[in-house]
């Protein structure tokens, strides 16, 4: 695939790299937002090398004498019976299971939406369109009822099934795949007598390649960092997500009793990001045009 | 023009790839929804079970100083919070966008880079550094030899909780603004740097009109966004448990509805109503948006 294809259409437009001048002032006032919005992670990343001790007795920017960084994550693996390995593989199963529904599910139905003209159309738009604005809350408490009367509650599937509609995922590739797959090649396909199914998988799919793997970063970013809906689905903390784990973990500290591990929870908080991160540099020139499609169309 | 397919035909295929979505759309948005109003207009009690009660759930709720309160909370943090956070992603995209940037895509990323922090993890990281006792401000405190105010009491914990937002989402809205301003036509820059127009002219003539689309957008998600704030309060009152009431945004209010108080009925009434209103918002922000543009 060459560059020209790889981009959405909205980038077409990109500027050939400017002659002007560069400006140290506008870069050093600039630089004060970037401090702004590395400060806290570095913050996290040096105070993970702390020991509970040392993070009372130690500046908060600067290492301790004893580097407990690695002490630290062996301690945050193996503390409580090793709960944090199954948190993680709680959420992985989570992010696999509903990041990855929600941009099949998102991927077909805007392809659909994209390509096909159906009776209903325009009231299945406005329907989707209308929910991105309906607040998580009027939504929490019926379907927290509705899942219980189910026999879902305290199950993965109470986090998995809502995670598996994505309205912003459905919405980006509906954008994405109206310019990516020309109606050209659709209709010789079909005159070639091929089923709708084998275009989309054989002919589109490749086609919609870097419109999935933004959908795919969101949707994973959505499901990897969701508190709220495991918060009121999830009472055993053996099926709880790294997130809802931490927030546990952080709670123990200030009831009475609890055994402050404040360094395990900056440690888990801190091997709770990377991924992410990682994820989020490696794949910069998806997710960049990604976005830009879908937020610049209308 | 040449349709070779047969017109009925092509019209229901597109259901067969919509389907999947719109059932599972149904089963998590649809169906809650209407459960919502349903249970809206019901009334549980002790003796006398469940009861049809009209509009006295909404009644009662707008008639609750608890929910005016929570409400309260996030209407100032959609005035004062949501301007601040958009004005700074507004700079730092223009500033990107302006080519004058050493090392501008570092910018780029590094800025947006807290959006992969989830807010639980952004909330406790924040939370240690306010902290007194072995956070920043500690620190500070100790350094200057004066003490700073704590900013998990009870004065400052909306400012404190409009940082952790602001952090958590320039960089998104950032984002936002700049890809917008990617596709602005270059040569309307070299015509009006050929006219001599100064680069705060450009800014004000043709990139801030070329912005309003995504600034309309970008509002609008904040709106949205501020109305349903609950993880960033939920997860900072283990460490500021006086300045956090259990009814401090209409969202965790409906949350310890529910959840602490077995209330249903109400608190999807007070979901409905906090979701009609932010609705409502959105919707008059739309339209003036709009209007604007003609």
């Amino acid at each position: 695939m060459t560059a020209t294809t790889r981009g959405p259409l909205v980038i077409r437009h990109r500027r050939p790299s400017p002659r002007r001048r560069r400006s140290v002032t506008l870069t050093v006032l600039t630089s004060i937002m970037l401090i702004y919005t590395l400060l806290p992670l570095a913050w996290l990343a040096i105070n993970a090398s702390k020991t509970q001790e040392g993070l009372l007795n130690s500046f908060g920017l600067w290492f301790d004498d004893d580097f407990a960084l690695f002490s630290n994550i062996a301690t945050a693996f193996s503390y409580d019976g090793g709960i944090f390995t199954r948190w993680l593989l709680n959420t992985l199963l989570y992010v696999v299971a509903g990041a990855g529904g929600a941009t099949l599910l998102a991927t077909i139905g805007g392809y659909g939406l994209a390509k096909f003209d159906f009776p209903g159309k325009t009231a299945v738009f406005a329907v989707v369109i209308g929910a991105v604005a309906v607040p998580g809350t009027a939504l929490a408490v019926p379907t927290f009822l509705m899942f219980s009367s189910l026999g879902l509650t305290n199950t993965p599937w109470a986090v998995i099934i809502p995670s598996l509609v994505s309205p912003f995922g459905l919405y980006l590739m509906w954008t994405f795949a109206v310019d990516a797959v020309p109606r050209e090649i659709l209709e010789s396909a079909r005159m070639d007598g091929a089923r709708e199914f084998q275009i989309f998988f054989r002919i589109s799919l490749p086609l919609l390649a870097p419109g999935i793997v933004t959908v795919l970063l969101f949707t994973v970013v959505a499901t990897w960092n969701n508190y709220f809906l495991p918060l009121i689905m999830l009472k055993d903390p053996g099926w709880y997500p790294l997130t809802l784990g931490l927030s546990a973990w952080n709670a123990q500290a200030t009831t009475a009793g609890g055994e402050a591990i404040f360094n395990l929870v900056i440690t888990g908080s801190l091997l709770t990001i990377v991924p992410l991160i990682v994820a989020f540099l490696l794949l910069q020139r998806y997710w960049q045009s990604g976005l830009a499609a879908g937020s610049v169309k209308e | 023009m040449v349709a070779t397919v047969p017109r009925a035909r092509r019209s229901w295929a597109g259901w067969r790839f919509v389907g999947p979505f719109m059932a599972v759309f149904a089963l998590v948005f649809l169906a809650p929804i209407a459960y919502s109003i349903y249970l809206s207009l019901f009334r549980t009690q002790l003796i006398g079970g469940t009861a049809f009660v009209g509009a006295d759930n909404y009644l009662k709720a707008l008639a609750d100083p608890l929910f005016w309160s929570a409400f309260g909370n996030v209407a100032v943090f959609l005035v004062v919070q949501v301007p601040i956070m958009l004005f700074l992603a507004l700079l730092v995209a223009l500033a990107i966008d302006s080519g004058r940037l050493y090392g501008a895509s570092f910018f780029r990323i590094a800025v947006f880079l807290p959006y992969a922090v989830p807010a639980v993890v952004a909330t406790l990281m924040w939370a240690f550094m306010y902290g007194t006792r072995f956070g920043l401000v500690a620190n500070l405190s100790d350094l200057l030899g004066v003490r700073l105010p704590d900013p998990l009491s009870a004065d400052l914990i909306l400012a404190s909780l409009g940082n952790v937002v602001t952090w958590e989402f320039v960089g998104y809205n950032m984002l936002i603004l700049y890809s917008a301003l990617r596709v602005v036509n270059p040569s309307l820059y070299e015509a009006a740097e050929i006219d001599g127009a100064s680069q705060f002219r450009i800014i004000v003539a043709i990139k801030l009109p070329a912005l309003r689309g995504a600034l309309l957008i970008a509002t609008i998600f904040s709106i949205i966004g501020s109305f349903q704030l609950f993880n960033e309060p939920a997860i900072l009152k283990n460490l500021a448990p006086n300045a956090i009431t259990s009814s401090f945004t209409p969202n965790y209010y409906a949350y310890t509805l529910s959840f602490a108080g077995q209330q249903y009925n109400y608190s999807a009434t007070v979901a409905i109503v906090m979701g009609v209103i932010t609705m409502i918002i959105a919707y008059a922000v739309q339209l003036r948006g709009m209007r604007k543009e003609v």
